[in-house]
């Protein structure tokens, strides 16, 4: 029996439809919009102005806290303005938008394709590096990386687990990057192991990609502690939790952080980054973009210079096509549906998908018929019926002793409700309105 | 770029079930047992059901339309799934004025009454049937005799009233079960009863298409038999004489109707396994009870009915086991 977490979970129609795709190279853009707030966390806050010229690899906005990071130019050029770009959300957002001018990098940058193996840097200094070059979850959730790495006292990880999951149907990035950069995902997760000071590291991949955990697998048995962990196909796997539980039966506690378990999970993409930091020098300002969708002429995987405005990569996969109804960045469990093509990469962007119109619409909310199926599929043990009436009537309190924040926003109760129901969008209603109570407790 | 892009917060796909197509499975799953019945009790059968599902829905229709002014719903099925159900639940040569007295009662108090589908707390089906039993009793119990297939005219007892009268009057089982069909013609369905009581084996097939196609779990099915079997057995155990063998009391009246698709009513029932497996055992001892020592000689109508009741309640205080709760102590 192959692994999997217990309780819920849904099975979509995987359609990914670029796994035989090979990664290739977008084209740099002749303009490129970085915002500043790419990651969770306090905004970065921009170093350099207008007419400054920048290299790739420069820091252009720093670190402001320590749940916030460092950003970098992804191209070079001449900074042509400060100013406010839409984002994911459609909010207005602070970003450095600069011309592009041919492509120097900083000189320190190994742009190489040779494998390093030597670490020559003890914990805090790979820590260090992680935090300078702007590293950050790259799963979606860009959560930064460093502060995984750093432990609140009295906790101690004990095992590190890299997600190669990748359960959102569509989604192929994470899976290219495993059959190409193997090697370096396990240099990366030996990096990231040595900061942590934990001897396992275990790979949870689920086995609809049964190429990558052949050749993970083969290339683990160089990597002391390093193993890899087939899994049972089942949607959200991916969730931190979910995966910490398949792969070690633990079960974070409610309300707690995975490190109470002694785990840190950290994602296939982000190790990958890691490597490239630390041994590379180079910090992050590119990423694996799966750029599909079922009328997309060539669903395709791209490294893409963060900034690039989202319709060039449509544009490289063939052009959007003419029925489009919605343009999801993210996968379709869990992604943000995009107000505009004119959006720009950013470092959480796994992925553009095309939704044609047929497909885009939402079918009219029935009553609910007390199936439970939306109770069946919560992977947190939830009772999603029960928490949408509860947001519907503004009853906060009950809402939240029925764990409403426990709720990790998977979907998979508003996907298999049979009476469509917007269970989802309820209680993400509930979810913030029960956490400003909470906050104002404090 | 000038498309206009629909925003709407994820997830953006569906499974792409719907109340609609679940209905119309549960009433495919009913199809066999029912189209049984009408080659035993031939075209009175017809008619009933038919003037059932009809008057099911033109009360939906026009309590939807008139009274609660809201657009009608009957095409998602679930009138004709109560009209079904209402109809396997009465006796074959039952007369029609009384069905449909059944069936505005079904869904005007049974179900439009509480605000429509999703919102009642009994099952539609059995509050018809059983408002029928306590207004129409003779009517309600007066079967249709069946010998091998062949209808004639005069009137039948069922299994279990044969029984439970016997005993009342003090004779002993052995002398009555002579008087019962035999085991193989209670599953296949050689009995008579209402129409859709008669034969196991197609209830059974029904019942094996809604696990294949997930539109119910095993679990109430399972349970209520269960209880039920474990019970009577402990009974029969104890005194054979006075009571009757378990397989008898699973093959018997509206047991499997009842336990596959009465008691298995999404709106009705519990939401979690937990909780279901609760409600079912509670069928089965309360079906036992009524069977055993009530004044009826059926009682799973009465016993779903009593159940559901429970439902909120059973809703409210068994709970999903949460993701990363407690247990002794420890996480
Ligand atoms: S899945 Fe939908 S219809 Fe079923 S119980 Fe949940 S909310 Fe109600
Ligand atoms: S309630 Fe939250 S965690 Fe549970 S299925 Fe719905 S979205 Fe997922």
């Amino acid at each position: 029996m192959l692994k999997t977490f217990k309780y819920g979970g849904v099975h979509p129609a995987e359609n990914k439809l670029s796994a035989g795709k090979a990664i290739e190279q977008l084209p740099l853009p002749k303009k490129a919009a970085v915002l500043v707030s790419q990651h969770i966390g306090a905004p970065s806050k921009v170093v350099v102005a207008k007419g400054d010229t920048v290299k790739v690899g420069q820091v252009i906005a720093q670190s402001a806290g320590f749940v916030s990071t460092n950003i970098h130019a992804p191209v070079s050029g001449k900074v042509l303005k400060i100013d406010t770009v839409t984002d994911n959300s459609g909010y207005k957002k602070e970003a450095v938008v600069i011309n592009v001018d041919g492509d120097e990098w900083l000189d320190e940058i190994d742009r190489s394709d040779t494998l390093e193996t030597s670490i020559n840097l003890d914990a805090k200094e790979i820590t260090d590096k992680i935090l300078q070059s702007g590293i950050v979850g790259l799963g979606g959730a860009t959560f930064p990386t460093h502060v995984k790495l750093m432990p609140p006292s009295g906790m101690k990880a004990n095992i590190l687990l890299i997600n190669g999951v990748e359960c959102e149907p569509f989604l192929t990035s994470d899976h290219r990057l495993m059959l190409e950069k193997g090697e370096e995902i396990l240099m990366g997760t030996q990096l990231l192991m040595k900061a942590l000071k934990v001897k396992k590291a275990v790979i949870g991949i689920e086995r609809n990609k049964p190429d990558a955990i052949k050749h993970l697998s083969k290339l683990a048995t160089k990597h002391e502690g390093i193993s890899v962990c087939p899994l049972k196909v089942k949607y959200p796997q991916g969730g931190e939790k979910q995966l910490i539980k398949a792969v070690t039966g633990r079960e974070v506690p409610s309300g707690a952080l995975p490190i109470s378990v002694g785990a840190v999970v950290n994602n296939v993409g982000t190790a990958f980054a890691v490597y490239e930091a630390v041994m590379k020098n180079k910090p992050l300002f590119e990423r694996i973009v799966t750029v599909t969708g079922k009328n997309i002429e060539k669903p395709s995987n791209f490294r893409v210079r963060i900034g690039t405005p989202v319709n060039e990569l449509i544009e490289a996969a063939g052009g959007l096509p003419e029925d489009t109804a919605r343009i999801i960045s993210g996968g379709p469990m869990m992604g943000k549906a995009i107000p505009t093509t004119d959006v720009p990469v950013t470092k959480g962007t796994s992925g553009i998908l095309i939704i044609s119109e047929e497909a885009g619409h939402r079918k009219p909310v029935e009553n609910c018929i007390r199936c439970g199926r939306c109770v069946q599929v919560c992977p947190m043990g939830l009772e999603p019926y029960l928490l949408m009436t509860l947001s519907e009537n503004k009853k906060w309190g009950k809402a939240e002793t029925e764990k409403v924040m426990d709720c990790i926003e998977c979907g998979s109760c508003s996907y298999t409700c049979p009476a469509n129901r917007p269970l989802l969008d309820y209680i993400r209603y509930g979810k913030t309105s029960v956490g400003q109570i909470i906050r104002s407790r404090k | 770029m000038n498309k206009t892009l629909t925003i709407s917060p994820s997830p953006h796909i569906a499974q792409g079930d719907s109340v609609q197509k679940i209905m119309y499975k549960v009433i495919f799953a009913l199809s066999p047992a029912l189209i049984w019945s009408f080659i035993v009790f031939g075209l009175p059968a017809i008619f009933v059901t038919a003037t059932s599902v009809l008057t099911c829905l033109i009360a939906e229709w026009l309590i939807q339309k008139f009274l609660l002014r809201t657009t009608p719903s009957i095409k998602d099925g679930s009138a004709i799934l109560t009209g079904i159900l209402l109809a396997m639940n009465v006796p074959g040569n039952i007369p029609l004025w009384i069905v449909i007295i059944g069936a505005l009662v079904s869904i005007g108090i049974g179900k439009m009454a509480f605000g429509g589908l999703g919102q009642n707390v009994f099952n539609p089906a059995l509050t018809g049937r059983v408002f029928l039993l306590i207004s129409f009793p003779v009517q309600m119990t007066t079967w249709p005799n069946v010998t091998k297939t062949v209808v004639d005219a005069t009137t039948e007892a069922t299994p279990l009233n044969i029984i439970k009268e016997g005993l009342k009057n003090g004779k002993p089982l052995t002398e009555l079960t002579n008087q019962i069909p035999d085991y193989t013609d209670l599953f296949f369905g050689n009995l008579s009863g209402s129409l859709g009581e008669i034969s196991t084996i197609l209830l059974l097939l029904g019942f094996g298409y809604m696990l294949i196609r997930k539109v119910i779990s095993w679990h109430i099915p399972v349970t209520v038999l269960g209880t039920i079997f474990v019970f009577t057995g402990v009974l029969w155990l104890a005194n054979p004489d006075r009571f009757m063998d378990p397989v008898f009391h699973i093959l018997t009246g509206g047991a499997m109707l009842g336990a596959i698709f009465m008691a298995t009513d999404m709106v009705t029932s519990p939401m979690t396994k937990k909780g279901q497996i609760i409600f079912s055992i509670g069928i089965g001892v309360i079906t036992v009870c009524i069977r055993t020592w009530g004044a009826y000689p059926e009682g799973i109508s009465f016993a779903i009915l009593i159940m559901n009741a429970f439902t909120p309640l059973i809703n409210n205080y068994i709970k999903p086991k949460r993701f990363g709760e407690k247990q002794n102590g420890k996480a």
